[in-house]
Order: C-alpha cells, then sequence, then structure tokens
C-alpha cells in the first residue's frame, strides 16, 4: 500500500466514524433525559458531523473523492470505514453517555496528535477541532464523575455501561494495513500510540469516579475493513433516505 | 486612491451585515472577516466560521455577497478561508461590550490555551456577580454555554472561549 492510499484510508475511518457517532448522537435529540442533555447531544452531533464534513472535503480535494453528501449518503455499509462502537444503537442512557465518554477522549488525543502532524490539512483541521472537543469531554467527564458518585444503583448501571463498552472501545484503535508508513512520515503516531495516550487520558476520570478499568482482552475489530454489525445498514438506511428520494436535489 | 477608497466602502458594508444569531454583531465585529480583496473581477472577501459545523455559515455569506454587492454595485465573491481558524480572542472589545448588553457572557482573553477556569468561572452578564456555575457546555447555538447566576437566579448564555 502506497502512502497516498494508507493516507486515504486513515482520512475515511475517522470520518466515517464522526459522521455515524454523529447520527446516533442526534438519536438523542427530542428524547434526552432533560432538556440540557437533549441540546448536549444535539450540540455535540452538529459537531461530529462538521467534522466528518470537513474530512470528506480533505477527501475530495486532495484525493479526487467525490462530493462529501453523496459520499455520506450514498456507500453501503460494507464501504464504511467505522468502528462497531459508534455503529452500536443508543442503547440507554448510560451507554450513550459511557460511548461519548470513551469515543470523544479517543478523538482528543488522535486530533491532539495530528496538531502536530506533517500533513498540513489535518495539522490545520485539528487546530479547530482540538478547542471545540475540550466542551465534549468536560460534558462527558462531569456526567460520568456526578452519575458514578450518586448511588448504587447509579454507579453500577455506569460500571455496566462501561463494562459492555470496553471492547468496543477497543475497536477504535484497530491498527490500519500500512500504518508504519504514516508513523514515518511523522503524519500520525500509529492506533497503539493514541491507544496508550487514550488510556492516560481516561484513567484519571475514572479513578475519580471510582469506576474499575476492564482489560482489554478482545477488542471488537472489523470496521476498519469493511466488516460491520448489522446495526450500520439500518442507520445508514434511516440516514439517507430522504438523499436518496433525488441524490442530485440542491438542498 | 480609488482601491482604498473601495475598501473602506467594503467595510463600511461589512459593518451592517449582522451574525443571525447574534444579531447585535456585526461580521467584523465577530472577527470573521480574515481578508478583503478588489479587483477587476469585483470584491474578494474570505471569512472563517466561529465554529466548524455553524449551520450559518451559508446564510451569513450569501448575507455578505448580498449587501457588498448593493452597497458597491460591483460582484462580490465570498469564499471560506482554510488558511486561518476562528478564536474567541478575535473578538473586539466592542463585540464584548455589545454582547454583555445583549445578555450574553463574552468570552475572557485566553493566551492560546483555553483553561478550565475560563469555561466555568464566568460573571453573570444582567448583576455582574461571580457567583454562577456552569449549568451545561453546551446551549442554543454551538458558540454559546449554558450558565445560571445564584445572585440573581437568572439563566444565562455565554460566548464560549475557544482557542
Amino acid at each position: 500500500m502506497q502512502l497516498q492510499e494508507a493516507l486515504q484510508e486513515l482520512i475515511t475511518k475517522m470520518a466515517d466514524d464522526e459522521l455515524v457517532i454523529g447520527h446516533r448522537n442526534s438519536e438523542w435529540t427530542g428524547l434526552g433525559p432533560v432538556m440540557e442533555e437533549d441540546i448536549a447531544f444535539s450540540s455535540m452531533a452538529q459537531d461530529k458531523i462538521g467534522h466528518a464534513l470537513a474530512l470528506y472535503r480533505i477527501l475530495q480535494e486532495h484525493f479526487g473523492g467525490s462530493d462529501p453528501d453523496q459520499f455520506a449518503f450514498l456507500r453501503n455499509a460494507e464501504d464504511f470505514r467505522c468502528c462497531h462502537f459508534v455503529e452500536m444503537p443508543i442503547g440507554s442512557y448510560d451507554f450513550s453517555l459511557m460511548r461519548h465518554f470513551l469515543f470523544d477522549h479517543a478523538e482528543t488525543v488522535r486530533y491532539q496528535a495530528l496538531a502536530q502532524s506533517k500533513y498540513a490539512p489535518f495539522q490545520h483541521l485539528a487546530g479547530k477541532v482540538k478547542g471545540e472537543l475540550k466542551y465534549h469531554t468536560l460534558h462527558a467527564d462531569a456526567w460520568i464523575i456526578q452519575l458514578c458518585t450518586a448511588g448504587k444503583e447509579s454507579r453500577e448501571r455506569m460500571q455496566a455501561a462501561l463494562d459492555t463498552s470496553f471492547q468496543l472501545a477497543g475497536g477504535i484503535f484497530e491498527p490500519g494495513p500500512a500504518e508504519e508508513l504514516l508513523i514515518a512520515e511523522e503524519i500520525y503516531p500509529g492506533e497503539a500510540a493514541l491507544y496508550t495516550q487514550w488510556l492516560g487520558h481516561i484513567s484519571p476520570v475514572m479513578e475519580k469516579a471510582g469506576l474499575v478499568l476492564p482489560e482489554l482482552t478482545a477488542p471488537v475489530y472489523g470496521g476498519r475493513t469493511g466488516k460491520h454489525t448489522p446495526h450500520l445498514q439500518q442507520l445508514l438506511n434511516e440516514m439517507g433516505e430522504v438523499f436518496r428520494l433525488d441524490p442530485e436535489a440542491t438542498w | 486612491m480609488q482601491t482604498i477608497t473601495t475598501l473602506q466602502a467594503v467595510y463600511n458594508s461589512l459593518e451592517q451585515v449582522m451574525d443571525p444569531e447574534i444579531p447585535v454583531l456585526s461580521v467584523l465585529e465577530l472577527g470573521m472577516i480574515t481578508d478583503v480583496k478588489v479587483d477587476i473581477e469585483g470584491v474578494h472577501i474570505k471569512m472563517i466560521p466561529t465554529f466548524a459545523a455553524c449551520p450559518a455559515i451559508d446564510i451569513i455569506k450569501e448575507n455578505i455577497k448580498n449587501a457588498v454587492e448593493k452597497d458597491l454595485q460591483m460582484p462580490a465573491f465570498v469564499s471560506v478561508d482554510k488558511e486561518v481558524n476562528w478564536n474567541s480572542n478575535r473578538l473586539t472589545a466592542e463585540a464584548k461590550e455589545k454582547l454583555r448588553d445583549f445578555g450574553i457572557a463574552p468570552p475572557g482573553r485566553h493566551e492560546g490555551d483555553v483553561s478550565m477556569d475560563m469555561l466555568v468561572k464566568v460573571n453573570c452578564p444582567h448583576c455582574g456577580s461571580e457567583n454562577t456555575y456552569l449549568r451545561s457546555p453546551f446551549g442554543s447555538t454551538l458558540c454559546r454555554a449554558l450558565h445560571f447566576c445564584r445572585q440573581c437566579g437568572m439563566m444565562f448564555e455565554q460566548f464560549k472561549p475557544l482557542s
């Protein structure tokens, strides 16, 4: 695999993660347990989809990719490179919050690394996204600590959500087929390095919250090679339903 | 001389283009304009959104184009500047004052990095009290957070500091 191809693969998987988690976040619109949370998940959805759009634009402008809307709405599941974690249905609020916490810290370490990237479009985008993500992790950390220290049932549910999420979250860091090329060119530090940094970010919050960190024994891989859960195709069908009625329409 | 006069006219026109979500602030006061050039084709304006996913960006671009074309009677081309990122230090001092009068707490000035204190410790724009708390980092638009003032019992919004 050539460098250009490896870079394209990295951008695609990052963008697909953002789009799919963004859509999942948006499913809380109108359903959040309190109004502030409804607004929070809707706002984060908007941010994530904005990040996806910025990454799809890089593909379009630097790799001869297709129009971002067409790329987002017309591909089928097997062409997506998102991890299984983001595909999972929103479930109950404890799962969605835990996913938000684990995913957004992973996104933070990724963009912090990309701010130092030798690939200029990454460096520029990371500068923008890093600042925005601070609000996402602030929100996640506050709720994780709040709910984990709010009594027995609450704590147990959050621990259960963490246990359910952890192997899935490991799938965010599924290594790419040619990431050594990207590491050698100092485009990004590679998934293993990001995983270690991620643990460094989430551990202090978990400690404060009294959560027991599970061991990563069986990270859920497959998403990065186009193997997905059935949930993804269902999500894509719903997300693209209107767009597919008339893909040439101007909005 | 001609060019200088025209540039000034463009800026005068931009002063009248308000942000659709914060109608007391112009795109200039918000620090959204990064470059203005005038050549034989017309006026070329570069601008940046506050937050990457700002949904108002197309409306703002359109408003800028319409205002400049109407005032200067020449074609205007508005594009998003990909070289510059917006950060909250781009708000002018007057803009911060107007925000406060509008009931939105302005962001404090940061030194390249936004500290947790800057997000959490915000004076109430209504009564000036420091006795407030951050209720949610997400408000009615991407660029605002929700706070509550214990002193006057009012909810208020803050224009988020962004590095």
